[in-house]
């Protein structure tokens, strides 16, 4: 199963790396929002699949999951959230501001205007 | 604080008040405050000569710095106050000249006597400290305070050109000298100079030996203008000429002698040092007396002999070394060329200060210093003239005058290398007399041009931008002290050997004095018939051949094209080493964030995998993994048919809706691995995420909709296909070497007894690990701050409807 599921982490890696390098910002923040997703399972991953029950305490049962990786991943995913809609807000701004969102075009280096 | 330290501080001291002097007492000139300050420390110095002539030390420590060891520890002895009364006397004589020489109607003399008095204060600390970080916090204030002086008059071009030129090349040599001292420090355990000549034989065999001993004598030939670092020097000839006079003849440009003279000591048992300063002095010697002749800028002229006598000293000290490898006699006669060093640059100081100065005196009244316009002055500037040739004559090594006396000994020195049978001396040192000669020949010739040039031959004031006249007579009191002085000490010169020179030199050896070697200084006129004595006929029937033919060869000066220079080099090499930075950094600032990506995500991936091969991580060995069912495989496959499909959408909304089913199914493997919140919470912020995105995707300006397809780009995948591999191998890695064991079976066992609650991730959440949740509601606090601000505040001025379409439009 972990090695399935690292493959599965490989392969999210690489269309979010794709993406990122794309020249659309909305592309860049879909890769973003890719990579999230392999970083959370990567974490599990790490820890150990399914060796036990899921971790609420329950009367009679001994072998749990780790609960420290999922505590973990949960933190991830509300930032990770966070981010993502402080990401989308500005490039809505930017749409709006620039009427563009090529990111080859938003070169503030030379002279812009 | 001593009374010592008070006086090599004194300079630095006072400058702080010249600007206050200059401003309230207009009427009078500044100078005549500040000539009471050398003045004052000439005869404070003055007085230490009683001391220093019979061996004895003057130290006097401050604690600066212990814990470093660095420590201001003035130091005086025979070296150190030679140096102290060149600085302190030609200092007073050359602000006396500067008072008459600048008008204190028209320049900033503010500016010029801060700059020159924390010059003195700065080679006073340099030739007084006994702790090299100390002394070399002194020499970098002497090349910055050069570099003002230099660029005084900064409105002209060639100022700022002279004074960034001698700035560059002499901080180069100075931080190069900085790494000398710490590498001799690491050998020796301390920044004093007596520790190190302590501790001589504990450097000598150092394996660091040629590195310390390259890096500081890196510092020295910058500092001293030898080859090739003197190109610095005739461009620093823009400063005022009394700046000329004091740092660039008297004394900044003897630091680098002070410095070779006071490391001998810890070097000069080498035959390396031997041959290095002296093949470089030597060479200096004639390439600078040789390009000296084609000037036709006095100071030009005096530029080039600067360097060239500055070379000579040089070789003098290098040749000393020999010294320590000859037990013939009791008479070490090849003491006698340090003997010659020292007392060559005691004349150097005094004529070329006054050549200096008489330089100074024509071009403040006739308004040019070019000798092609010159000429004939000797009426009308009877003691101006006086003054150069007594100077120029010295400078030649003709007698009566004291130059004669160095000379003869400079040559004594450079003939004995025929009888020294060491260091492969009698093979190619035949060399180093032969070169000696011709630039004796040369100095003999440009020193005839200096006076001949300017004050005899044909009259034609006309040229002139001035009317000449003599100079007032505060102006040629200067010179003509230095004059008399080159008289005087032709004439007497033993008035100086047992109190300076004798002390002197015995510093420069400190081993054959403690051996009981006597150091015997007798300078006089008459040697008998020596080869040195032939040598000085044949310079001047050849000297005077040759100026008399001067046009005939004076057109192999235009052979070397420009470029091939050392001008044309270091021009070309400023050019070129900012092109090249700008070209690297054009190269690689894109301004595109892919290009930084890349170069993000390919380092990265290559450390990551480098260092698993490094470390051989590759041989993976699973343990007990868990079981996968059948359905697991389909979702799995839904996650990575529906990302790669995510990277092949024409339009964006195919895109989003696929990055939701991605997370999603996602959240479904939560459910899988026994994760009930994360399950939870991942169906709940795809949901939200996914409706952002196409929010975000509605309001878009119509100008962006028009779908580009993304097109492939073998690159991109490439680095994608890179980074993905490295982050699968990571995870494999980490699964085949897991050595230690949770420490969650803490919480497990815990989670109920500690904390009341059932829900072990919940209660790790709020409890266990509370704060990474506390700081993770302040991400979304902020996060929805920064929204709102985005949304509400808005620093562009807004556009109306109509222009937002058109706007990209209407601004090309």
């Amino acid at each position: 199963m972990e090695i399935f599921v690292s493959i599965i982490i490989g392969a999210l890696t690489m269309c979010a790396v794709y993406m990122i390098l794309s020249k659309s910002l909305l592309r860049i923040i879909i890769g973003t929002a890719l990579f999230s997703h392999a970083a959370h399972l990567l974490v599990l991953t790490m820890a150990g699949l399914k060796t036990g029950a899921a971790p609420v305490l329950v009367d009679g049962v001994t072998d749990y999951t780790d609960p420290l990786p999922q505590a973990l991943v949960l933190t991830a995913i509300v930032i990770s959230f966070g981010v993502t809609a402080f990401f989308l807000v500005l490039a809505y701004r930017a749409y709006q501001e620039l009427s563009t969102d090529n990111m080859e075009e938003m070169k503030g280096t030379e002279s812009n205007d | 604080m001593s009374v010592l330290h008070l006086a090599i501080l004194l300079p630095l001291l006072a400058a702080p008040f010249i600007p206050f002097l200059f401003r309230a007492l207009k009427r009078i000139h500044t100078g005549w405050f500040v000539l009471v300050v050398p003045t004052l420390l000439f005869v404070y110095f003055f007085r230490f000569i009683s001391v220093t002539s019979d061996g004895g030390v003057v130290t006097e420590t401050v604690r600066w710095m212990p814990s470093l060891g660095i420590n201001f520890t003035a130091y005086v002895d025979g070296l150190g106050l030679l140096f102290a009364l060149l600085i302190t006397g030609i200092g007073a004589l050359v602000v006396l000249y500067s008072i008459y020489y600048l008008n204190k109607d028209k320049e900033s003399l503010g500016h010029f006597y801060v700059y020159l008095l924390l010059f003195m204060g700065a080679m006073l600390g340099v030739v007084l400290s006994d702790n090299m970080v100390v002394m070399y916090m002194f020499w970098e204030l002497t090349s910055i305070s050069s570099f003002l002086l230099i660029g005084y008059w900064y409105e002209k071009e060639r100022s700022r050109y002279g004074a960034r030129k001698s700035m560059l090349i002499t901080v180069f040599g100075g931080l190069s000298m900085l790494g000398g001292i710490v590498v001799l420090e690491s050998i020796v355990g301390s920044f004093s100079i007596r520790d190190m000549v302590a501790n001589q034989a504990l450097i000598a065999e150092s394996p660091f030996f040629i590195a310390a001993m390259i890096l500081i004598l890196l510092g020295a030939f910058t500092k001293s203008a030898q080859f090739p670092f003197h190109i610095w020097l005739p461009d620093a000839m823009e400063a005022p000429t009394p700046v000329s006079a004091y740092l660039h003849s008297a004394t900044m440009v003897k630091a680098g002698l002070y410095l070779v003279a006071r490391m001998s000591p810890v070097f000069q048992e080498s035959p390396i040092w031997l041959w290095t300063i002296a093949a470089v002095g030597t060479f200096t010697l004639f390439w600078g007396s040789f390009n000296a002749v084609k000037q036709t800028d006095l100071k030009g002229i005096l530029a080039f002999s600067t360097i060239s006598q500055l070379g000579l000293i040089m070789s003098l000290l290098g040749l000393g070394a020999a010294a320590l490898h000859y037990d013939g006699m009791d008479d070490n006669i090849y003491m006698v060329a340090t003997i010659a060093a020292i007392f060559h640059l005691i004349n150097h100081a005094t004529f070329k200060g006054s050549l200096f100065m008489m330089v100074g005196i024509v071009d403040h009244e006739t308004g040019t210093r070019d000798i092609r316009k010159l000429g004939g002055l000797m009426t009308v500037m009877p003691i101006t003239f006086t003054i150069a040739v007594i100077g120029s004559l010295s400078m030649a090594g003709l007698p009566p005058f004291n130059g004669f006396l160095s000379k003869e000994m400079f040559l004594k020195a450079t003939t004995k290398v025929f009888s020294m049978d060491f260091f492969a001396l009698d093979t190619i040192g035949i060399l180093i007399p032969v070169v000696a000669f011709i630039a004796s020949v040369f100095t003999f010739i440009y020193s005839l041009i200096i006076f001949t040039r300017t004050f005899m031959g044909k009259a034609q004031f006309d040229k002139l931008p001035k009317q000449p006249h003599e100079a007032p007579i505060g102006m040629l009191i200067p010179p003509a002290i230095l004059a008399i002085l080159v008289v005087v000490l032709g004439f007497v010169p033993n008035v100086l050997s047992n109190s300076l020179i004798k002390p002197a030199v015995e510093s420069i050896y400190p081993t054959l004095v403690a051996s009981g070697q006597d150091v015997k200084v007798d300078i006089y006129f008459w040697h008998g018939l020596t080869p040195e004595l032939y040598m000085t006929i044949g310079v001047i029937l050849l000297g005077t051949l040759m100026f008399f033919t001067i046009n005939k060869w004076m057109g192999i000066y235009n052979r070397i094209p420009h470029r091939m220079t050392l001008n044309g080099m270091y021009d070309g090499s400023l050019v070129w080493s900012n092109n090249a930075a700008y070209r690297f950094k054009d190269n690689y600032m894109t301004g595109f964030i892919r290009s930084y990506l890349i170069y993000i995500f390919v380092f990265m991936s290559g450390m990551l995998l480098f260092s698993m091969w490094w470390y051989d991580l590759f041989n993976f060995s699973f343990g007990e993994l868990a079981e996968i069912a059948p359905y697991e495989y389909v979702l799995g496959a839904v996650i990575v048919l529906s990302a790669l499909a995510i990277l092949f959408m024409r339009s964006r909304l195919p895109a989003i809706i696929l990055l939701g089913v991605v997370g999603y199914s996602v959240a479904l493997f939560f459910v899988f691995f026994e994760a009930p919140d994360l399950a939870l919470t991942q169906l709940v912020i795809e949901t939200v995420s996914v409706a952002l995105f196409l929010l975000v995707f509605y309001h878009m300006p119509d100008i962006s909709k028009k779908e580009a397809r993304m097109r492939f780009k073998v690159g991109n995948a490439i680095v994608s296909v890179l980074v993905g591999v490295t982050v699968m191998m990571l995870s494999f890695m980490t699964l085949s070497n897991r050595s230690l064991s949770s420490i969650s079976e803490y919480y497990k066992e815990n989670v109920y007894d500690l904390a009341a609650g059932k829900n072990m991730v919940n209660v790790v959440l709020v409890d266990f690990r509370g704060f990474d949740t506390l700081f993770e509601i302040i991400v979304l606090a902020i996060a929805g701050l920064g929204i709102y601000t985005m949304i509400k505040f808005r620093t562009t001025v807004q556009r109306t409807k109509g222009d937002d379409a058109n706007g990209h439009e209407a601004k090309k």
